[in-house]
């Protein structure tokens, strides 16, 4: 007889949750004190309503049973929430760079800001790197964790609901912050712009986002975690460490916007760049060396090159990056001490920086004639190359008297693109073309053609951009410092402004470019799920992917 | 057991991995945060910093939230031409009632660290309504809105009280007088102006943005931008006892 159909607990909760959500959140749109607190309260209602009404249809929809943990044998893997996000992050993808467009263009020809306060730079950059970092990053960091810890635990993802409540969570997070950078509510810590509100909803996501992920992990049918999991564990742990260090603020009202952080001054800053370096060492290292540690093996089928390897590589990188935040604040205020010892760490984490790169490298042995006809492998193993090289460029930038010449220059934006738009963005590219298939069934991708398009542009475009940035930071560099002969400063501010321009151009270029052959991968995508031949699925249970 | 067959601890028990992991990352964050707040050293003892006036701290609330830390510092480096360019090098001290500092990062524009009182306020008004009035090559945005919004002086105790939570020290006086001190900053003929110089050594009352009226956010803004790095006399900073 079949059971009756009762609520879960899940269910019952969350409802009641977002019900009494709802009714706060109309409270303080109703009283807020100004009006980005009131928009984003409104919209905090209506999204909560939206769930409710959204849990309470799948419930009358759904049947008695949930659905089961495996289907003859075989883990039967919860997809949904994965398409969500991989769909999402190229949305993103595309935003994002298409403002970093913007923005480059608007140091070139500041007649771009128009004078307004939302189209000016200052409101437009922190949405530009929020929207790449956390948008089109964190989605494919979501999708990818929830595909790689099921496939290589052989277990379907823990909870019900709670999966789309990371996923949903998460881009409801990114709607409030983005649209709060536009009517400028910031507390201007970079990386870490949203106000209180925004980053109080994120610490509950991202609590349910780490459940989710080490709760599968428990319940796996392997005796071993595999490697990819352990960097995405050390990303969400240390993510949420790295966001309650630095977030803590107290609001002038519980109805505004405003809030002050708790930290003041040198503490403040020593406090911003140890989160601000570790963003790039957990969000956008950690994090995609997981991808990496996936993705590389599967398509190049090959096993990872050395176990030993991967093991002293990721204590290493994670006990060492924590250390280089004060590389940021040379020749501050900070005390010397400080500044020495992220100095020291910073030059030594070129070393499992490099293990990482090596193991990911040498798992093309016997393949890499792969790299010819497969343009997607090849996007891959380029963007470990030019981890590679950014690795080894951050460690020498962060020598005091490298740093001196370029600290405040675009040398070191970048270096940053280097790493943003060469590693994270080719890695997240690669898994992106391997996971849409894999995730719609289908027999392999709409055209490898376009692949080899959007790669080379892209490619193009990121050499234009670095070269770009090193000649002007460099040069404004070494403009800041030239003497004349009878030992004045030889340039104005302002002469090594105007010399920036052609390098702006050149730049905006490049990132054009960029943009470019990411509209080409969605195409190719959208192309993939729609006219794809599908994939028939074999009824006999497959080994696990190691 | 060799060392690799050790590790199979953290491989095959997720709380363990997760352990071994909040532990790996604790330390470095430990050692090199915790001594910011307890060594003396870290700031310097200097006479003349004070909290910021309701009228300064609401421009810097708009330099905050237009983001104008994205392209301009205020770290002065004790290097060679940045101490010709900008003026002595920052102390931690200047910064020490700042939440959030505003080092910043970057400049695509001049470090703002010292540029108080070194151009008119009609200088500073006309540039950021228009940068490329006054500098042809510059690539700043410009900002026509603030001469145009009036500052919301309702909230400005809550601002002084909340800054008072996180350890600024406010007394029971300047957030009592929070709106009219906020007033009488933006307008040299209001009869507060006397009392309000009082609570803020130093602080210089003036109708920065040129308008009468209900001061605007360029009142607030220039008014902040004219006392940054203006509060030390290096002329009596002792240097060799701040030596760190």
């Amino acid at each position: 007889m079949p059971k009756a159909k009762t609520m879960t607990t899940g269910e019952a909760g969350l409802t009641l949750v977002f019900a009494v959500t709802a009714f706060l959140c109309m409270i303080g749109a109703a009283k807020a004190l100004d009006a980005p607190f009131a928009f984003h309260a409104s919209l905090s209602a209506a999204a909560s309503l939206a769930a409710v009404f959204a849990i309470l249809n799948r419930y009358y929809d759904r049947p008695a049973a949930l659905p089961p943990q495996e289907i003859n044998g075989r883990p039967n893997y919860s997809m949904g929430p994965i398409k969500f996000a991989a769909v999402a992050s190229v949305f993103w993808g595309i935003a994002g760079f298409l403002v970093g467009l913007i923005i480059a263009a608007q140091l070139a020809w500041p007649a771009l800001n128009f004078d307004l306060p939302w189209t000016s730079f200052g409101r437009l950059r922190p949405l530009h790197t929020s929207a790449v970092i956390f948008a089109f990053g964190g989605n494919v960091l979501i999708a990818t964790s929830f595909y790689v810890v099921q496939k290589s635990c052989r277990a379907r993802l823990a909870g019900d609901l709670a999966p789309w409540f990371v996923v949903l969570g998460y881009n409801f997070f990114i709607l409030i912050a983005g649209t709060g950078y536009l009517f400028g509510v910031t507390q201007s810590k970079e990386y870490a712009e949203p106000e209180w509100y925004a980053d109080h909803w994120l610490t509950i996501v991202w609590v349910v986002y780490l459940l989710v992920f080490l709760m599968t992990l428990v319940k796996r049918k392997e005796p071993h975690i595999f490697v990819a999991n352990w960097f995405y564990l050390a990303f969400i742990v240390t993510i949420a460490v790295l966001h309650l260090g630095n977030n803590p603020a107290l609001p002038v009202s519980v109805f505004g916007s405003k809030s002050y952080i708790a930290w003041g001054g040198v503490q403040d800053a020593m406090f911003q760049w140890w989160y601000g370096h570790n963003a790039v060492g957990f969000f956008l290292t950690a994090g995609f060396l997981a991808i990496m540690y996936y993705f590389i093996p599967k398509r190049a089928e090959r096993p990872i090159y050395s176990y030993r390897l991967s093991i002293i590589h990721f204590w290493a990188l994670i006990f060492l990056y924590i250390w280089a935040g004060p590389h940021h604040l040379h020749y501050t205020a900070l005390p010397d001490w400080a500044q020495t010892l992220g100095m020291t760490f910073s030059i030594m984490l070129w070393m499992p920086s490099w293990g990482g790169m090596i193991n990911g490298l040498m798992t093309l042995s016997g393949a890499w004639d792969k790299l010819r006809t497969d343009p997607v492998l090849r996007m891959l193993v380029v963007s470990v190359a030019f981890y590679g090289m950014s690795t080894f460029e951050g460690p020498l930038m962060s020598i005091k008297v490298v740093n001196s010449l370029s600290h405040y220059t675009d040398w070191t934006i970048g270096h940053v693109h280097a790493g943003a738009l060469g590693w994270v963005g080719f890695v997240s590219f690669g898994a992106l073309y391997c996971l849409v298939p894999w995730l719609w069934e289908r027999k392999g991708l709409y055209s490898l053609k376009l692949v080899n398009w959007h790669f080379w542009i892209a490619t193009v475009g990121i050499v234009l951009y670095i070269s770009a940035m090193w000649v002007s930071g460099i040069l404004q560099g070494l403009m800041w410092r030239a003497y004349t002969s009878l030992g004045f400063l030889e340039y104005s501010f302002i002469e090594t402004v105007e010399a920036m321009h052609p390098f702006y151009i050149i730049r905006a270029a490049g990132g054009a470019l960029f943009l470019i052959g990411s509209l080409i991968m969605a195409y190719n995508l959208w192309m993939t799920v729609r006219v794809g031949e599908k994939q028939v699925q074999s009824p006999v249970a497959l080994q696990p992917a190691e | 057991m060799s060392f690799w067959t050790r590790h199979q601890i953290f491989e095959k028990n997720s709380i363990v991995l997760i352990a071994g992991i909040l532990v790996v990352v604790a330390i470095g964050g430990l050692v090199e945060i915790t001594p910011l707040f307890y060594l003396k050293s870290t700031i310097e003892k200097v006479d003349g910093i004070r909290p910021y006036t309701p009228l300064e701290l609401t421009g810097r609330n708009v330099y905050v939230r237009e983001g104008c830390y994205l392209c301009h510092s205020q770290m002065i480096r004790p290097l060679r031409d940045e101490v010709e360019r900008y003026g002595h090098f920052s102390l931690a001290a200047e910064s020490m009632y700042d939440h959030p500092f505003q080092w910043g990062s970057k400049r695509t524009g001049p470090d703002l660290a010292r540029v108080g009182a070194k151009y008119s306020d009609e200088w500073h008004v006309t540039h950021l309504v228009n940068p490329r009035a006054i500098v042809p090559q510059s690539v700043m945005p410009g900002y026509p809105f603030l001469a145009e919004t009036e500052v919301d002086v309702a909230g400005m105790a809550d601002h002084l009280r909340t800054n008072r939570l996180v350890g600024v020290p406010y007394s029971d006086d300047q957030i009592a007088n929070a709106v009219a001190d906020l007033k009488a900053q933006a307008d040299p003929d209001n009869p507060g102006v006397e009392a309000f110089t009082k609570r803020y050594p130093k602080a210089v009352a003036r109708n920065f943005d040129g308008k009468a009226g209900i001061p605007t956010e360029m009142d607030a803004l220039v008014a902040y931008l004219q006392m940054l790095g203006t509060l030390v006399d290096f002329k009596l900073y002792n240097e060799k006892a701040n030596l760190r």
